[in-house]
């Protein structure tokens, strides 16, 4: 089995894995890493978003023979103790229900405020559309990505 | 603060205090048995097997306080709600309190199930009675110790003042507390001076979920634990045949492939099946492996051959199945009033019209999943399920042992929605143990969840009204369903009670495709078609929609019937605050609103939908929903809990679609199967009716009633009124929103 050095979180990993395992497995079954979530292995419900080079990315569809050299960060690493912005803003409006799908939502909303600090509401929407929630707490998904915003600006 | 309720109750029956080893004191109760006599489940939970419900609280001589939460804590909040109320009767502060999700403890605890919406409801004058008790018990330890009368002691956040200004910290009297007889009678807070209750408290594990630490079953891991994955059969009606492991296992990740299926085989064919063997008998192949990934691939790379055993059922076949059942005489007459054939026979006019839903998977986001590790001495379950107690006693039947030696330890759930009420996956788990004699974590995929679930059965009604002299005369609803009809209170709901002739009646066809209970199970389409139906009646009545209600229930109201379960009172509150609060009526141009008004899980609920047209494709803009639940006890959590329950109701009333094919799910994963998403999501307005009543459930009721709301919308839009769900695919219009 080929080994692969992986950047996540500001730290080097060696892991042992089949070529075509996904970065999703490697984080949560050989890195202990298990906060990004397995919900759906096909990149349609976003529980499994990471960012990889700044950008969100499903890491349910990348592979870890793609994902050497690149510049991972997982839940885990978003904040030293929880105090991201976003993660401040999810706290302040209270925004999880059963929270299986949170990290993927937290995620996904932290790489689009990087790039995009001032969104409208129609670019919120579109932005967070391709994460799922089975408990439904959009409105208050939609509540904390601009809570953040305006905190960032 | 002003003592108000005195209450005698009998506490030895459910309360017991003792001294803790280290110090301290801890205070086990009985919150079941304290439940009032007039407290009917709204489902029949007695099929859940539970006949008590026990909880713990503990204060350390350093004044902190531990509240177990008994309570499987699925999305709906009560790992932070039902400890609200202890904290609030007790005098502490809510910073104070620490929050502990109890493990499955038969001896202690017994009734930890979550569902049905009980948990409050069942739990509010127990919670409250342990809370005061165990205050009383320190207040008295401190005036034992001043010398002085208890009554001149007074409390605020955790000490205790006397007359002369003394005070006591909790801390500093819990031993001697620990030692004094159980007050016979305590005084219980006035709801005016409620300072935790009703106040918004954050969910207890928000830190640990915004941060991606292990708190759910599919985290759980010990160490050389294995990951399995289960081959079953890919057809409702097949079994396994024969299979070839060859390609599987020679993959480097997988460890093993054997088959389970014997031991549940030997315990249903023993008479035992329990209402939690949802499970198909067949033999299934497991890949136990070293990664889920592995387990996933050496899956794939399985050959199995099936063989048919009983029939495979294709969706034409249910319809043509359930419309025959609600056109023929074969039925169940649940309620009966007055005679409505006569008032048929004589009405000037009859209405009839039909409503039709697919089957429901749940599709928990964090799919089925648990961890066994079987050895000769103990069997050691953790994982996300619904009702703990029956898959431990299961566990122990099935394995041969004693139920002592089985252990059950309860991980925070990714959803419930009532696919974690059955137990299948843990006794899958236990019996891929057994086998092995390893730890392992059972995992199923996507495609395995969504294909292999315990359905929402699909269900028909056929609803018709008799109109006499411009007033409603008769009301006749059937029901044709798959395997199981309404449970026995909902003949009871509106308009039970409002028409005079009035009669309910049911019939089923047996399918061997697995169903069961689905959020709000059976009102969840009922509420749809009921209220659909009240909006067509309201027109060709040429009444105002409003005031049509608004008279039945008058007449509920002087014609008062025992029988029925709502408030025509409480139904009439939320109708009026939902009317004032979405400017019912008073819409702007090309906005289009909706109305329904339902009661169930004890709760009143009334939804307005505001939608527009974009491109003749109906969009929801905002829904504003009035509920009466009584006392609201978190509003934070009350107000997720009401939000999510109305776009989950659209979501599924709109958007999701599921059917069969020679007993084949035709949806597989979220390419297939569409879940509503923020695109598709309007602004939820949530008012809730201030009264003092005791508080009653609302992990479901705002679910049922919006379905109706959207359709009678959208019938102001169009002039198309819309019968069968999802409504999308009935406009032809296909509007997907995938990933």
């Amino acid at each position: 089995m080929p080994t692969f050095n992986l950047k996540i979180n500001n730290e080097t990993h060696s892991v042992e894995a089949d070529m075509d395992t996904p970065l999703l497995w490697v984080l949560r079954d050989k890195i202990n890493l298990v906060g990004t979530k397995f919900g759906c292995g096909i990149g349609q419900c976003g529980s499994c978003t990471v960012h990889v080079d700044g950008n969100a990315m499903r890491s349910c569809l990348l592979q870890v023979s793609q994902a050497e050299g690149m510049d991972i960060t997982t839940i885990e690493g978003l904040s030293e103790n929880g105090d991201h912005v976003v993660q401040q803003a999810w706290k302040e409006v209270d925004v999880p229900q059963c929270g299986y799908c949170q990290a993927g939502q937290i995620m996904t909303a932290s790489a689009f405020l990087n790039n995009n600090p001032n969104p409208s509401e129609s670019e919120i929407r579109n932005a967070m559309h391709g994460n799922i929630c089975r408990c439904a707490a959009y409105n208050s998904i939609e509540e904390a990505v601009k809570l953040a915003s305006e905190k960032l600006s | 603060m002003t003592p108000s309720k005195k209450l005698t109750f009998s506490r030895r029956s459910f309360l017991k205090t003792s001294a803790l080893a280290g110090g301290g004191i801890i205070i086990g109760f009985n919150l079941f048995n304290s439940c009032k006599s007039d407290v009917k489940p709204a489902i029949d939970l007695s099929q859940l097997n539970y006949n008590d419900f026990n909880a713990f609280i503990k204060i350390s001589p350093e004044g902190k306080v531990t509240i177990f939460s008994p309570n499987p804590e699925i999305g709906q909040g009560v790992k932070t709600s039902m400890p609200m109320i202890i904290a609030e009767e007790l005098e502490v502060a809510w910073e104070d309190v620490y929050v502990v999700q109890a493990p499955l403890d038969t001896a202690n605890y017994n009734r930890q199930v979550a569902g049905g919406s009980q948990s409050i409801r069942h739990g509010w004058t127990a919670l409250r009675q342990t809370g005061a008790t165990a205050k009383q018990m320190l207040v008295n330890a401190a005036a034992a110790k001043w010398g002085v009368d208890a009554s001149e002691c007074s409390v605020k956040e955790g000490v205790i003042s006397n007359a002369k200004g003394e005070t006591f910290n909790y801390g500093d009297v819990v031993n001697e507390a620990a030692t004094l007889e159980i007050p016979e009678e305590v005084s219980l807070k006035d709801p005016n001076d409620f300072t935790i209750i009703g106040q918004g408290k954050g969910n207890v594990d928000i830190d640990r979920i915004i941060t991606g630490k292990p708190l759910f079953g599919l985290d759980y891991k010990v160490e050389g634990m294995l990951y399995a994955s289960v081959l079953r059969p890919p057809a409702f009606g097949q079994k396994l045949e024969s299979y070839d492991a060859s390609a599987a296992k020679s993959l480097p990740g997988v460890v093993d492939v054997i088959t389970i299926g014997k031991k549940v085989r030997a315990y249903n064919e023993a008479g035992n099946r329990n209402w939690s063997m949802v499970m198909s008998d067949s033999d299934k192949v497991v890949v136990i492996a070293k990664t889920t990934w592995d387990a996933f691939k050496g899956k794939k790379a399985l050959k199995a051959v099936w063989k048919t055993d009983t029939p495979l059922e294709s969706t034409e076949k249910h319809d043509e199945i359930l419309n025959g059942l609600l056109t023929g005489k074969e039925f169940n007459t649940r309620r009966k009033d007055g005679d409505v054939a006569k008032a048929f026979a004589n009405a000037d006019k009859v209405i009839e019209r039909v409503y039709e839903s697919p089957f429901l998977p749940h599709n928990t986001l964090e799919p089925m999943n648990f961890f066994a590790d079987v050895t000769d001495e103990k069997v050691n379950l953790v994982g996300p399920v619904q009702t703990p107690e029956s898959a431990q006693k299961v566990v122990a039947d099935l394995l041969g042992r004693d139920i002592e030696t089985v252990s059950v330890d309860m991980t925070r759930m990714g959803g419930g929605f009532g696919r974690r009420l059955y137990g299948d996956f843990v006794y899958e788990a236990a019996e891929i143990s057994d086998a092995i004699r390893k730890p392992i974590k059972m995992v199923s995929s996507r495609e395995d969840d969504m294909t292999t679930g315990v359905y929402r059965p699909a269900i028909k009604y056929r609803i018709a009204a008799s109109i006499k002299d411009g007033k409603l005369t008769g009301y006749h609803l059937k029901e044709a369903a798959v395997n199981s009809n309404m449970y026995g209170l909902i003949p009871n709901f509106f308009p039970a009670g409002a028409v005079e002739n009035y009669q309910v009646d049911t019939a089923n066809y047996r399918s061997n495709i697995t169903t069961g209970a689905w959020r709000a199970p059976y009102t969840n389409f009922l509420a749809s078609a009921e209220q659909s139906f009240f909006d067509e009646l309201a027109e060709e009545l040429g009444v105002d929609r409003v005031k049509l209600h608004m008279d039945l229930l008058e007449n509920v109201k002087n014609n008062p019937d025992p029988k029925i379960e709502y408030s025509p009172e409480r139904l009439q509150g939320v109708l009026k605050l939902a009317v004032e609060k979405s400017n019912w009526g008073k819409s702007e141009s090309g906005v289009y609103q909706g109305l329904s008004v339902y009661y169930c899980h004890n709760t009143h609920v009334a939804e307005v939908a505001d939608i527009t047209m974009e491109n003749g494709i109906p969009s929801v803009k905002k829904v504003t929903c009035a509920i009466d639940c009584g006392i609201v006890i978190n509003p934070l959590g009350a107000m997720n809990q009401c939000k999510g329950g109305v776009l989950d109701g659209i979501g599924h009333a709109m958007y999701s679609d599921f059917g069969f094919s020679n007993g084949v799910p035709q949806s597989n994963n979220f390419n297939s199967y569409q879940l509503i998403r923020m695109g598709q999501t309007p602004k939820v307005d949530i008012h809730f009716i201030e009264n003092d009543i005791d508080p009653t459930g609302l992990g479901e009721p705002t679910l049922p009633p919006v379905g109706a709301a959207v359709a009678n919308a959208i019938y102001k839009a169009t002039g198309k009124r819309l019968t069968k769900q999802p409504y999308m695919s009935n406009m032809n219009v296909e509007e997907k929103i995938l990933g």
